[in-house]
């Protein structure tokens, strides 16, 4: 995939899921969070949002997500029929975002439950989507009970089991420790190619975004804007061997390069 | 550490007893021991021992002042009454009872439901918080004599009064609790296109809870102090009169003992009301609340 052909629609095979058009959002403060943003998200891709602090990349996950408005352009949905109110789509925070007073099942209960789907008929599909994070055993649990990692695990099954076909994550792992992160990482890689969802991946840290992602999108702030989208052309599955690799530190190289020169041109260091 | 590692250590807390169990003490450990189970057999004992203390210095005060029993009574003699008079003060107390709980359960009822309300929609609550703050803040005993002549019901007047002082702690918590849901968890409950009604049942009523229960367990106590304000200003004698009634009528008579009787068991009802609401508080709230988590140190 050249970045000929990602800026050229009617050559791609996948279709948009989700396309911004010129995006631009400033807060009633002034501050600009986003000056023409314009990104097509393609179906089952892996994109990582990139860059330091103050880019935007959030606010334009939550441009995404509906939460908030752009100031100007517009955010289409090309797969869905007109004046359809609800996307499917589900967003993981960076905190885990649990409700403490819940049990895991009525965590991960939630989204079916506010949908009108009783425990009895949502018992599978939670059951499901706690076994694809292994915390099956836990149902029971409150969530004070488990560790960093393991929140971070229920929130991530909160969000797959409406089986979304766009899985949003606003630095999901960036409060845990790295062996935790890594072994996350690794799980919704593994996710991802099972079930072929794709996933706007928002981080700033080079390395996790490499290590994920099929495309990169560089971000830079003041105001915040996409100052390269770059493919990342290692092939899946990837594993901790291609955390070593030399392909990997190659890639690395790039996009550290890419980020520092968004910084620069921000002048935001 | 290994439940980073593992993902699936328990991180439940080993208590004492299993530590004691798994591997023999040192010096230092056993030290420890020894200092929690002392500490944890001393709250019950040295408040009980201060408490038996100052009753039997009561005693002695009496003895060695030759304090006549219309002046101050003593311990035993106060006991004495309470059981000669039981008959009277049982239902005094059943009376007072009535309108405590009366007043502490309209006071929940009508605290929750205004908290709901005014944090359903900003102008309810810019329009009639300053009317809870007003009824909060005029002494209740200044208001209660307005409150006997309106109201034709001896049993709705002491009500009445009881409620104005006993909703508002309910209410101020309850719509601060209700405020105070997570960020997060708001846009989560908006992204799955929850209803204001499944946003409230399912978020803001739970994440309110630990500050409703504490409003609770202030009010149970004033609903109390209420009541008997109340009782003292309608002052009734007859069938309706509650245990402020009897001091008044003791007093009159200047039936130390007696007064003394009442006084005692309002106490009492006083700290079962406590005692409750700090169970039921304890109970709804140990599985997730960190105030009624215990923890090791």
């Amino acid at each position: 995939m050249t970045a000929m052909a990602q800026t050229n629609m009617q050559t791609d095979p996948n279709p948009a899921i989700v396309s911004l058009k010129g995006i631009s959002k400033t807060f009633s403060n002034g501050t600009v969070a986003l000056n023409n943003m314009s990104l097509d998200i393609r179906q089952g891709e892996f994109v990582s949002l990139l860059g330091p602090s103050g880019c935007g990349k959030s606010t334009a996950l939550r441009i995404i997500t509906g939460l908030t408005g752009p100031t100007s352009g517009r955010v289409d949905w090309p797969q869905e029929t007109a004046g359809a109110t609800e996307h499917e789509l589900s967003f993981v925070f960076q905190e885990p975002t649990l409700m403490p007073w819940a049990t895991v099942f009525a965590n991960v209960w939630l989204p079916l439950r506010l949908k009108g789907i009783s425990q009895r008929q949502a018992h599978d599909s939670v059951m499901e989507a706690l076994e694809m994070v292994g915390l099956a055993e836990f149902a029971k649990s409150y969530p004070r009970e488990l560790s960093g990692g393991m929140k971070m695990r229920v929130s991530i099954a909160r969000a797959l089991v409406t089986k979304p076909k766009l899985l949003l994550m606003d630095e999901p792992f960036a409060a845990l420790d790295e062996i935790t992160r890594f072994k996350l990482n690794n799980d919704l890689l593994h996710l991802w190619e099972t079930f072929g969802w794709t996933v706007v991946f928002v981080t700033h840290s080079v390395f996790e975004s490499v290590y994920l992602s099929d495309r990169i999108v560089v971000m830079a702030a003041r105001p915040g804007r996409v100052v390269n989208d770059m493919a990342i052309d290692a092939p899946y599955p990837r594993d901790e061997s291609f955390r070593t690799s030399a392909v990997y530190s190659g890639f690395c190289r790039d996009v550290s390069q890419a980020l520092h020169a968004a910084m620069d041109a921000g002048d935001d260091m | 550490m290994t439940v980073a590692l593992s993902d699936k250590a328990n991180p439940a807390k080993t208590s004492y007893a299993a530590s004691l169990d798994a591997a023999p003490l040192d010096e230092e450990e056993l030290k420890r021991v020894r200092a929690a189970r002392i500490e944890s057999i001393g709250r019950w004992v040295v408040p009980l021992a201060i408490l038996v203390l100052s009753v039997w210095l009561w005693d002695r005060i009496c003895i060695w002042n030759e304090i006549p029993h219309y002046i101050l009574p003593r311990p035993g003699l106060v006991f004495e009454t309470l059981l000669i008079d039981w008959p009277i003060l049982w239902v005094a107390l059943l009376n007072t009872l009535k309108i405590t709980f009366g007043a502490l359960f309209i006071a929940t009822a009508g605290g929750l439901g205004l908290a709901v309300l005014f944090t359903q929609s900003k102008w309810i609550e810019i329009s009639f918080f300053p009317f809870a703050v007003i009824l909060q803040v005029t002494p209740i005993i200044a208001i209660a004599p307005l409150i006997l002549i309106y109201v034709d019901s001896l049993t709705a007047s002491l009500l009445i009064c009881a409620w104005i002082v006993a909703f508002f702690p309910i209410l101020s918590n309850t719509v601060l609790g209700l405020n105070s849901a997570d960020h997060n968890l708001r846009n989560l409950f908006q992204l799955y296109g929850a209803s204001r009604w499944q946003t409230l049942r399912y978020l803001r009523l739970p994440a309110a809870m630990p500050y409703f229960l504490g409003g609770l367990k202030i009010a149970g106590g004033l609903s109390l102090i209420g009541a008997i304000v109340a009782e003292f200003v309608a002052g009734s004698a007859g069938s309706g009169s509650g245990l402020a009634n009897q001091i008044l009528e003791a007093s009159y008579r200047l039936n130390m003992p007696r007064m003394f009787a009442a006084l005692l068991m309002i106490s009492v009802t006083g700290i079962l009301i406590f005692l409750t609401m700090n169970l039921l508080s304890h109970l709804l709230l140990r599985k997730w609340h960190e105030s009624a988590l215990k923890r090791e140190v």
